[in-house]
């Protein structure tokens, strides 16, 4: 055997690129169809496009940016001390449970949030008469940048936690023990183990914020208390939806892109190289570190970001109890939309979950093949580049999608395709970033052991990384459900009656008077969500 | 078990792609959502229809009546539509434009829509007042004129719709450029400080409403009909303004391809009956433009009864409406 040990090696690198290959192909596939079918709608007038670069945009595009900006600091800098105490508070009661509420917000449609967020910090919120006393007068509200920051960190904070935490898991037990042995304080624990882990995928959880933040739409005008506050997204939404002038809606999506890809090159130099341990792990347990000053002093942490991510969803499930949940669970169109909403979900997470798996095992291929300092550009491409995908606006891949398949066939067929495939690659940004840092962890320690074995392929997954990488594909699988079931952009633009999912009933119901049926729906929702978390946390659990 | 998900799935996914077959004797209907919803218009009336022209109903619906019009200027000629139910009167001038419609015969006589209807393409269905909506729980005053709220008190606060994203919201832009003419934008920079927030569309202002966060909301006069014909509640209630209140109109047309079809201009025939126009008001929570068999609940009398009906034709809402929307942004920007 030994002498084919270096043309296998080749091969199964081959094998994980082509297949990286394919998730990449699949990734332009609807992203550059959705332009593709616009760039052929608006080819009639292009007037549309020149007209878009005028004061209005700079104003707009000024402000995205300011407050992705803010927002991504504000999620994401609070987020790593988070992580880092959940990561070394690793039993008390109620973790579990407080991690997989923070997987949540997720699925809740923004429209929710924002009434929970105002359930407490509104004009006529639970705080505002604390927050009166504070401001002095009448508390007018959390409306503005404030209001939209407290909604962006209440979506951002948790999601960032949890894909740090995925991070700090990557650090070998091994090198806790030796931690212990040197009597390694918290300060350069952190330091030495905790950060470097950490600031490897710092890039790219910020980056995945920074688009999260950049595309806000409801959340921006709903909280931002008026136009002044306007995301190039709501320039796109209007663009496309009340002037229908579609050479705008590509020249200001062209614009976000441009903007949020200058934004992610600065970020990545934040970023820094985490080298993986390239030895077996033989410890068996975490050796604890904490300090008792220490240990209060990260459940204060625990406490303090429990109560800021529970308050809107106490919120949400109070205004939801009030509703006849009862009959709503009984009722046909709420079981069919609960159904429908998981025939999608379903597909979706496991197409976002694989096409994940390839683009990360393809990277670090290339990287570990790649001999010159500076990543080459499909590696980049697998890398972070497929995450730009979030920063096109559903509005725009459903209308160029649309476009296309009105000239293939039947649009109404096709729609619960195209809502399985874009919620799949909405997903992948988060799925990505889950994986990552355990293959490539998995991948430092095992390359050259599969290499000088021969095992490559499938038998390489089910043998080698399959077991380390149970539990991060369990969560990227939930994460990318709860996304999926969450959503509402595709769905609602193609709009064929046979694919009503929960957030489209509950927005219906809304949209008729029927507020207490909608926060209703909103709880069946969330509770769907947690109730799926168990199970892909059992199930990743399972093949650890 | 790995070659189990496959089938799984193939199962979980087939039935959404059922049921989509065309019957021989079929009419396709445009609409939007919250008519084909199990508690609007479109059930009953395509059970009534139905019964009466032994064929098929087919509605596909989108999310309004602005989604309407994107659809069928996506689709062009490709369009499977045959009646288009749903556009308003602000957007019949470009509806027309896109050549996809055809004239109905004469309806325009059999409905009755204050300030009369002469139009050869579309034909009325319903029609409502825009109208302040408060919670009389909380506001004891409400302004009884558009120039008292413009004016009045800054703490009592008003939930409105962006006009750039939903139809109320223009429909707000339009009611005070009719009532202040040029000297809207002194209007709106008065009441810009009694705006509490503006939101995407109807649905996130009402809810605003209903929680208590804002007084009052910019929605219809006959919003209060659903609270007490649904929930026997008459705690909100719409405020009358001495001024008139701006008229919404909804209407349906024909389009080409539906002129082929005869049930087509059945359907327009009989969504001028009272089959049809009975299922209209506590449905689709309007006023019917149409005949009606049965009286219109008790509740509906209780409404606010417009002074006077404001509403700009077609064809300018057409011409200005990007003008003044940006009049509005300017003013509510800085």
């Amino acid at each position: 055997m030994a002498f084919r040990d270096e043309q296998i090696g080749v091969r199964a690198a081959d094998g994980r690129i082509a297949a990286g290959i394919v998730a990449l192909a699949a990734v332009a596939l609807v992203t550059g169809g959705a332009f593709v079918g616009l760039v052929f709608q608006a080819s009639s007038d292009w007037s549309g496009a020149f007209a878009a670069f005028d004061g209005y945009l700079l104003r707009v595009a000024r402000f995205t940016l300011f407050q992705a900006v803010l927002s991504t600091v504000l999620s994401v800098g609070p987020a790593i001390v988070v992580a880092r105490a959940f990561s070394r508070q690793r039993t008390f009661p109620g973790r579990v449970l407080m991690l997989r509420l923070f997987a949540v917000p997720l699925a809740l449609p923004a429209i929710v949030v924002a009434l929970g967020v105002l359930a407490l910090y509104g004009k006529a919120g639970i705080f505002s008469g604390a927050l009166s006393m504070l401001a002095g007068g009448d508390w007018p509200g959390i409306y503005g940048l404030s209001g939209i920051l407290v909604a962006h960190v209440f979506f951002n904070l948790p999601l960032a936690t949890r894909l740090f935490l995925q991070a700090l898991d990557t650090v070998p037990d091994d090198q806790w023990r030796l931690a212990a042995q040197l009597g390694m304080g918290a300060r350069p624990a952190f330091r030495f183990l905790e950060w470097p882990a950490m600031r490897a995928s710092l890039p790219g959880i910020a980056g995945l914020v920074f688009m999260l933040c950049v595309t806000s739409f409801t959340i921006v005008l709903l909280l931002g208390g008026g136009p002044r506050a306007t995301t190039l997204e709501v320039a796109i939404y209007q663009a496309l939806r009340f002037d229908f002038d579609p050479a705008r809606a590509v020249a200001l999506t062209a614009v976000q892109i441009v903007l949020t890809l200058v934004t992610f090159t600065a970020i990545t130099r934040f970023g820094g190289d985490y080298m993986a341990s390239m030895n077996l792990s033989v410890a068996r347990r975490r050796y604890a570190t904490a300090g008792e000053g220490e240990r209060l002093f990260n459940l204060l942490v625990i406490a303090a970001a429990f109560l800021f991510v529970t308050g809107p969803m106490v919120a949400i499930v109070v205004a939801g109890l009030g509703a006849d949940l009862g009959r709503l669970a009984v009722e046909q169109a709420v079981r069919h939309a609960a159904l429908t909403s998981l025939a999608l979900a379903v597909p979706a997470a496991f197409l976002s979950v694989g096409l994940s798996l390839a683009l990360v095992a393809c990277r670090r291929a290339l990287e570990y093949g790649r001999r010159e300092r500076r990543p080459s550009w499909p590696e980049w491409a697998s890398g972070s580049g497929a995450s730009l995908v979030l920063v096109l606006p559903p509005t725009v891949i459903g209308a160029g999608w649309f476009v296309i398949l009105l000239r293939l066939g039947d649009v109404y067929a096709a729609a619960p395709m195209m809502v399985i495939a874009v919620n799949a690659l909405m997903a992948m940004p988060f799925a990505v970033r889950v994986v990552r840092p355990a293959y490539d962890a998995a991948s430092a320690r095992n390359e050259r052991l599969c290499a000088a074995l021969g095992i490559a392929g499938w038998s390489r997954l089910r043998l080698i990384d399959g077991p380390v990488l149970g539990r991060p594909l369990g969560t990227a699988f939930a994460f990318a459900m709860a996304l999926s079931l969450g959503d509402l952009g595709v769905i609602a633009l193609f709009g064929s009656d046979s694919v009503q999912t929960l957030p489209y009933l509950l927005m219906q119901r809304m949209g008729s008077y029927r507020t207490e049926d909608a926060a209703g729906i909103a709880l069946l929702l969330g509770a769907l969500c947690l109730g799926l978390m168990a199970i892909s946390d059992r199930l990743g659990k399972g093949t650890a | 078990m790995r070659g189990m998900i496959p089938l799984l799935l193939a199962a979980l996914v087939a039935p959404l792609f059922a049921g989509a077959a065309a019957a021989e004797g079929a009419l396709t209907i445009y609409t939007y959502e919250s008519f084909t919803a199990d508690w609007g218009p479109g059930p009953i009336v395509r059970k009534a229809f139905e019964a009466e022209c032994s064929c098929s109903v087919r509605f596909v619906s989108v999310a309004d009546g602005v989604a309407l019009l994107n659809r069928l200027k996506l689709e062009g000629q490709s369009t499977k539509a045959d009646i288009v139910l749903g556009l308003d009167t602000n957007l019949t001038t470009d509806a027309k434009k896109t050549g996809l419609f055809a004239p109905h015969g004469d309806l325009a006589n059999k409905m009755d829509v204050p300030g009369g209807w002469s139009d050869d393409v579309f034909v009325p269905y319903d029609y409502g007042y825009f109208a302040v909506v408060y919670d009389s729980g909380e506001l004891k005053d409400p302004p009884k004129s558009m120039a008292e709220l413009v004016d009045g008190n800054a703490a009592e606060k008003i939930a409105i719709e962006d006009p750039r994203t939903s139809t109320p919201g223009l429909g707000l832009v339009l009611w005070i450029r009719k009532i202040y003419g040029n000297k809207a934008p002194d209007a709106w920079a008065k009441l810009k400080g009694r705006v509490l927030t503006v939101t995407p569309g109807w649905s996130e202002a009402y809810g605003l409403l209903t929680k208590g966060e804002a007084p009052m909301v910019l929605s219809y006069t006959t919003s209060p009909a659903y609270h007490m014909i649904e929930e026997k509640s008459d705690r909100y209630k719409a405020a009358s303004f001495a001024e008139g209140h701006y008229m919404q109109i909804e209407v349906a047309g024909m389009t080409k391809k539906g002129a082929e079809n005869p049930l087509a201009q059945k359907f327009l025939d009989f969504m001028t009956g009272p089959k049809f126009q009975d299922a209209i008001p506590e449905t689709n929570w309007m006023y019917p433009a149409g005949k009606t068999d049965k009286p219109l609940d008790p509740a509906f009398g209780k409404l606010v009864e417009p002074a006077k009906s404001l509403i700009y034709p077609s064809d300018e809402v057409a011409a200005n409406r990007k003008a003044w929307v940006d009049e509005w942004l300017s003013v509510m920007s800085k």
